[in-house]
């Protein structure tokens, strides 16, 4: 048993001939050769922008932004603001419509994969043709097909259809409704609204100790229901219904007060939304379908009836595998609302990478500042779903 | 394994190629290539629009085929490299052109942060104001809470917000990438008012289903002076654009026309000589062919007849000539000598 000869002639070979050594070399190699590109990158796009005397830097930030962005549903913002104002607004809209679209295309996405499962031939084929047709068609196609639509069938502002009240109005130029107007008191109606949930919070915790001590089961969802309706109620009305509202008007070009939901968010939401909730559809579809029969079987045959065996059973095992690829689609869902500058939504694409880029010639500045929003976005996506991941993870006993 | 290894390599030599550009010679780069490449707009009828052939033509467009003219000795050689508003300077600064003629204002951010060179003005415009004549709309003063339908990352977008601002009026601004767009959104009505430059109205004017229910307001907000752009660091490549443009406006100046180019040639006129190249040797000390100001006039004609043919009031945009008219007429149309 003794090491052949020929192996200790020379001690790098012999290096190499170790698996173990091997791998390391190869990845020292690998890691150099990466790096070098990366600077060989880093330092020719230095000595370009110098040959076209540009300089690195990010002060244009603060510098007037000088256009106008027609939607700012959080921040006020004029043109005399600064660039990174203009894009703070352009990132509260990307949020705003990836967090609406999320809903959106969860809500449906579930509707979309239950009705695929169904035992009704029409209903199951109808969920198979439109998740079909919608995600086989590129994304930008929905999203200026919707819009075109939007904007073409429904009536120019003057024409605008009267949906109710006098005081809900669809046009080509937005969904206009009424917007809440806060008097004096409501300020109470939201502080008891928000002890009200801490309420439902705290009883939902005290009811399941009791099932887990005694196994008596409470009606949770009802008084949570109860408690959330009741307690508000009853102070909006004891303030005197501190509440009014703000009711559209057509004045000269535009409709005056009220809300707007404007044809281009609505584009948006709707192609994005739809978009991906056939791709969710999918994933439930797979989730449930993961859950063994034998599992219902199990449950009815321990004498629950089946919502409490869908709700205790099913659900749980079958969110496991559903939640993980969710969030891939939340994330897809997130990155695609960049297309929002096809249609002039304006997000942190359309502010900072397109007008403050334009107006400043600052393309690498906004175009890493861009990109670094949407990883971070991205992060924050991935690790609030790890988390709920995590939460609903199968216990094992 | 080897094959996976020679890819990866390759790719990275791509990456590597593309990021670094040429940055001088770029005279060079054009003859070697055979093929003079403009950046342009993606259409704008009259200025710059593929025909029925894919064929482009128009006011900008001849401009680009006059430099070809001169550089390559045909017109017929260039390559239209289309950009809207918004990617017209990154194209032009990453080399993907090698001169910009799209109706581009001149401003001082632009040529100085941008790093842009401009080499005289082709056109002389002002931001104007179309509406549809049945909202009874007779004033720019009259557009207070209007949704108007504004081309993105153009000057009119900033023109746009101190005019509003300044006269105290509020107005929806509904961004649009290019203009065939802001058409559609104008025609849909989702805007009521479509503003660019006075030019631009005209042209899309001039493609609306009834021109006449429209109207151009009498307001020009704005001083938009066009003009082609080259990238920073080619001294050589900006003189020759410079003279390009230059020369057309000189032959107009001294009567020389298409027609009649080749018995001018003959004239007792110094600079008419010069502009021809009969006399003295201007082309060779721009580095071109000494005839290159009489291969534009061959070709394109002068600058009279570049404007007449594409946006003149023959045409379906019928624009006077107003402020282009030569210096002599009233305009402020004027070349340095050829001297």
């Amino acid at each position: 048993m003794t090491q052949p000869a020929q192996s200790t002639s020379n001690p790098l070979l012999q290096l190499w001939r170790n698996q173990e050594s091997r791998g390391v070399i190869i990845q020292i190699v690998t890691m150099v050769v990466v790096f070098a590109l990366l600077a060989a990158i880093a330092r020719n796009v230095v000595i370009n922008l110098e040959a076209v005397g540009k300089e690195f830097s990010f002060g244009f930030l603060l510098w007037p932004a000088a256009y106008d962005i027609g939607f700012s549903p959080f921040l006020e913002y004029t043109n005399r603001s600064t660039h990174l104002r203009a894009a703070v607004v352009g990132l509260l809209n990307t949020l705003l419509i990836a967090f609406w679209g999320c809903i959106l295309a969860t809500m449906v996405g579930f509707v979309l994969g239950i009705m695929r499962l169904s035992s009704n031939w029409l209903v199951s084929k109808l969920s198979y043709a439109f998740v079909e047709f919608m995600r086989n068609v590129p994304i930008l196609i929905h999203i200026l097909a919707i819009y075109a639509i939007v904007v073409t069938l429904l009536p120019p502002v003057k024409k605008a259809l009267n949906v109710g009240a006098d005081a809900f109005f669809l046009s080509n130029r937005g969904f206009y409704v009424p917007s809440p107007v806060f008097e004096d008191g409501a300020t109470l109606v939201g502080i008891v609204l928000l002890l009200s949930i801490a309420l439902v919070y705290f009883f939902k915790r005290w009811a399941r100790r009791q099932q887990d001590d005694t196994g008596k089961i409470y009606p949770v969802l009802w008084v949570s229901l109860g408690i959330l309706v009741a307690l508000p109620g009853i102070t909006f009305i004891a303030t005197g219904m501190p509440l009014s509202w703000d009711v559209p008007v057509l004045k000269g070009f535009n409709f005056k007060g009220g809300m707007a939901i404007k044809p281009e968010f609505l584009a948006l939401w709707l192609a994005l939304s739809l978009y991906t909730a056939c791709f969710i559809a999918e994933i439930v579809r797979a989730g449930i379908l993961a859950v063994s029969h034998g599992q219902t079987e199990a449950a009815f045959a321990l004498g629950l009836r089946p919502n409490r065996a869908l709700q205790l059973i099913i659900i749980p095992q079958a969110l496991r595998v559903i939640v993980p690829p969710l969030c891939s689609q939340y994330l897809n869902l997130t990155k695609n609302s960049s297309l929002a500058i096809a249609i002039g939504y304006m997000d942190i694409t359309a502010t900072l990478g397109g007008i403050s880029l334009m107006q400043t010639g600052k393309e690498m500045e906004t175009m890493l500042i861009v990109m670094g929003v949407y990883l971070v976005i991205s992060l924050l996506i991935s690790s609030f779903m790890n988390w709920f991941n995590h939460r609903i993870k199968l216990t094992e006993r | 394994m080897r094959q996976k290894t020679t890819a990866v390599l390759s790719a990275a030599a791509l990456v590597l190629g593309m990021v670094g550009t040429a940055q001088a010679g770029t005279l060079e780069d054009v003859r070697d290539r055979g093929v003079l490449r403009c950046v342009v707009s993606t259409g704008i009828a009259g200025f710059a629009q593929p025909d029925a052939n894919g064929v482009w033509g128009g006011f900008d467009v001849d401009f680009c085929r006059a430099t070809a003219a001169a550089v390559l000795g045909d017109a017929s050689k260039i390559e239209a490299v289309t950009s809207t508003g918004k990617t017209r300077f990154t194209k032009l600064n990453a080399g993907e052109g090698d001169v910009l003629w799209r109706n581009t204002t001149i401003t001082f951010s632009r040529d100085v942060s941008v790093k842009l060179r401009f080499h005289g003005v082709n056109y002389y415009d002002g931001q104007g104001f179309m509406v549809k004549k049945d909202l009874g709309v007779g004033s720019a003063s009259e557009l207070d809470g209007a949704s108007v339908c504004i081309q993105t990352g153009t000057t009119t977008e900033l023109n746009l917000a101190d005019y509003f601002s300044s006269n105290n009026m509020n107005y929806e601004p509904v961004p649009i990438e290019t203009n065939d767009e802001a058409r559609q959104n104008y025609e849909a009505g989702r805007c009521d008012v479509y503003t660019t430059d006075a030019s631009g109205l005209a042209s899309t004017r001039s493609a609306l289903p009834n021109p006449d229910d429209h109207m151009v307001l009498p307001e020009i907000i704005s001083k938009e002076p066009l003009g082609p752009a080259t990238r920073h660091g080619d001294d050589q490549w900006s003189d020759i654009v410079t003279w390009v443009l230059n020369a057309t406006i000189t032959a107009e100046e001294l009567g020389v026309t298409m027609a009649n180019v080749d018995e001018m040639k003959g004239s007792n006129n110094p600079e008419v000589r010069r502009l021809l190249g009969v006399d003295g040797s201007q082309g060779s000390e721009l580095g071109l062919s000494d005839d290159w100001a009489y291969q534009i006039i061959k070709q394109l004609g002068n600058y009279g007849e570049i404007f007449e043919r594409n946006i003149g009031v023959n045409t379906p945009l019928g624009i006077a000539r107003g402020l282009n008219a030569l210096w002599t007429d009233g305009g402020l149309i004027y070349s340095p000598p050829f001297r």
